[in-house]
C-alpha cells in the first residue's frame, strides 16, 4: 500500500524535516505516526497525501511513485485518498451536506447518486440529522466527524488524518477515533498522526515513532 | 461526455450564484462594462449613418465624360450602347446644345457665351454610379476613359475623397477607442475575478486537496467572466437602443433631408453580448491563471 525508501524532505533554508526514512504500511493496517513536536509527523503525512513532494528517495502510494507523478496526475491520486486535517478545512458558507457533496461534484457523480452517497457518509458519522447545518453551528467533535464524512465519501482505500483529535474533548476524541477504527475494520488503511499516543484505541494498531525526521521505533 | 456536461452545468450554476450573491457589485460591474462597450458601439453607429448620409447627398459622386468635338453619330451610338450595357440607368446624355443653353441661363456667363462665334462645348455624359466607394469610382473613371469617342473622363471626387478620408479618420479613432475600452473591459473582469478568487481561496485550497483538477477550479471563474461580459454587452445594447430612441426625432428630421438613416440592425443585436462574453472570458482566463499560480 505505502512504501517509503530513504525518504528525505528538505525545506528551503536547508532544514531536513524527514531524514533517510524507510518504512512500509500494508493494506488494511492502522498506523499511528507519533513523535515529539517537530519530529516530522505532519511532513510525513503531507508526503503521503501528495501535498508535498519528497526531496529525494522514493515513495509508493497505492502503487504510484509520487516522485515520478506528474502535476496533472495528482488530483486523480488524491481522489483515492481520504484526508482529515487538524483544522478540518470545512467550507463555512456551505451546509454539512454540501461539504460532503464537494468531492463527489469533483468526480462528476450524477446529483441523485451523489446525494445518496453523501447522506450515507453523514449517517456513518452520525450527522445525518444535521445535514442542513452550517459547520459554524456544529461542535468541534461534530466538525471533525463532518471532515471524516467528506474524507470517506469517495470510498478511499487510504485514510490519512493529521492530529484529528487534537482540539477535542475526551468524549468527542473517543467518538472520532472510533470512526477511524470502524473504517479500518472494513478494510480501509488508516494512518493517523498524533502527538498523544495514549489515544491509541484498543484495536490492533502499529506505531511509527519519529525522532528528528528519522524512525525511532 | 455526460460527466463533462454535468460539470459545466454545475460550474455555470455556481457562477450565476456568485453574481446573484453580490447584486450591488454585479450591477456596478455590468454598468461599467456596459458603458465601456456603448461608447465605441455608438461611434460605429454614428459613422455608419454618416457614411449613408454622405452617399445619399445628391451629386456627390459623378463622373463626367466629355466627348471629342465633331464626333461621328455612329461612335456616339456605340458609346451609348456600351454605357447602357455597363451602367444601366446610371447615366444621362447632355448634348452640347443643352450645355450651351444652361451656360447661357447662368447670369454671369450669358454675355460671354453670346459673344462666342460658335459653341465650344462638347457632348457629355453624366454618370452617377451606384457603387460610390472612392476606389471603385476611380477604377470606373479609368475604364470609361477608354470608351470610343471619349476625350476626357473627369471624376468629381474631391468632396467624396475628403469625406471618405474623414470617415477613415473617424473609423480609426473609433477603432482605437474600441481597443482602449476592450482593454478596460478585460481589466474590469480581471479585477472582479481576482477578487472572487481571493474570496474563494479556502474553497480552492480544499478542492485541490480532495482531488479537484485545475479545470474544475477554473471553470466557474471562466463562466463568471463570460457571463459578466455577455450581460455587460446586453446592458450596452440597451443603452445604445435607448440613446437611439431618444435621438429618433432629430434623426428623423435629418432623414427627411438626406434619405433614410439607420439605427441598430437586427443582426447586430447579439454582437455586443458576444464580444463582451469573449473579452470577459479572456479577462477571467488571465486573472485565474495569475491568481492560481500565485496561490500555489
Amino acid at each position: 500500500m505505502i512504501v517509503g525508501n530513504h525518504l528525505v524532505k528538505r525545506y528551503p533554508g536547508g532544514f531536513e524535516a524527514i531524514q533517510d526514512l524507510s518504512f512500509e504500511i500494508n493494506g488494511g493496517e492502522m498506523v499511528f505516526i507519533s513523535g515529539h513536536s517537530g519530529a516530522g509527523k505532519t511532513t510525513l503525512l503531507k508526503l503521503l497525501g501528495a501535498i508535498e513532494r519528497p526531496t529525494s528517495g522514493s515513495l509508493l502510494v497505492n502503487g504510484q511513485n509520487l516522485m515520478a507523478l506528474r502535476r496533472h496526475a495528482l488530483p486523480y491520486l488524491r481522489r483515492n485518498l481520504g484526508l482529515v486535517f487538524q483544522d478540518q478545512k470545512l467550507l463555512f458558507d456551505r451546509s454539512a451536506l454540501e461539504n460532503v457533496l464537494l468531492p463527489l461534484e469533483i468526480i462528476g457523480l450524477p446529483p441523485k447518486e451523489a446525494q445518496r452517497r453523501a447522506c450515507a457518509a453523514l449517517d456513518k458519522v452520525g450527522l445525518l440529522a444535521r445535514e442542513k447545518a452550517r459547520p459554524i453551528a456544529l461542535s468541534g467533535g461534530e466538525q471533525q466527524r463532518l471532515a471524516i464524512a467528506r474524507a470517506v465519501v469517495n470510498r478511499p482505500t487510504l485514510l490519512l488524518a493529521d492530529e484529528p483529535t487534537a482540539n477535542l474533548d475526551p468524549d468527542s476524541a473517543r467518538q472520532v477515533m472510533g470512526l477511524f477504527v470502524a473504517f479500518n475494520q472494513v478494510g480501509v488503511t488508516v494512518a493517523i498522526v498524533t502527538h498523544a499516543p495514549q489515544e491509541m484505541p484498543p484495536h490492533p494498531v502499529r506505531r511509527l515513532l519519529l525522532n528528528h525526521g528519522r524512525l525511532a521505533a | 461526455m455526460k460527466t463533462w456536461l454535468r460539470q459545466h452545468l454545475t460550474a455555470l450554476r455556481r457562477a450565476l450564484r456568485r453574481l446573484w450573491r453580490s447584486p450591488l457589485n454585479t450591477f456596478l460591474s455590468l454598468l461599467v462594462i456596459g458603458i465601456a462597450m456603448t461608447l465605441p458601439a455608438a461611434g460605429y453607429v454614428f459613422l455608419d449613418n454618416l457614411k449613408t448620409l454622405g452617399h445619399n447627398a445628391t451629386g456627390a459622386q459623378q463622373i463626367s465624360l466629355f466627348m471629342q468635338p465633331d464626333l461621328e453619330r455612329a461612335t456616339l451610338q456605340e458609346t451609348i450602347r456600351q454605357l447602357e450595357a455597363r451602367l444601366p440607368d446610371q447615366w444621362r446624355f447632355v448634348p452640347r446644345e443643352e450645355a450651351l443653353e444652361r451656360l447661357k441661363a447662368s447670369e454671369d456667363m450669358a454675355e460671354i457665351v453670346a459673344s462666342l462665334p460658335q459653341n465650344p462645348l462638347p457632348d457629355a455624359f453624366i454618370i452617377e454610379p451606384l457603387d460610390a466607394r472612392p476606389e471603385a469610382l476611380e477604377t470606373l473613371r479609368e475604364t470609361l476613359a477608354t470608351l470610343p469617342g471619349v476625350s476626357h473622363a473627369q471624376l468629381d471626387s474631391a468632396w467624396v475623397k475628403r469625406f471618405d478620408a474623414f470617415l477613415q479618420l473617424g473609423r480609426l479613432a473609433v477603432n482605437l477607442l474600441a481597443a482602449v475600452f476592450a482593454v478596460g473591459l478585460i481589466a474590469v473582469t480581471f479585477n472582479t475575478i481576482r477578487l472572487q478568487v481571493l474570496a474563494q481561496a479556502d474553497e480552492i485550497e480544499v478542492a485541490r486537496l480532495i482531488g479537484a483538477t485545475d479545470a474544475f477550479i477554473r471553470r466557474p471563474f471562466y463562466y463568471s467572466g463570460l457571463l459578466q461580459g455577455a450581460l455587460g454587452g446586453v446592458v450596452a445594447t440597451l443603452l445604445l437602443f435607448s440613446g437611439l430612441t431618444v435621438l429618433k426625432t432629430p434623426v428623423a428630421q435629418l432623414a427627411a433631408l438626406y434619405g433614410s438613416l439607420s439605427g441598430l440592425a437586427p443582426w447586430s443585436l447579439p454582437l455586443l453580448p458576444l464580444i463582451g462574453a469573449i473579452l470577459g472570458w479572456l479577462g477571467a482566463q488571465l486573472s485565474v491563471s495569475l491568481a492560481l499560480r500565485q496561490g500555489e
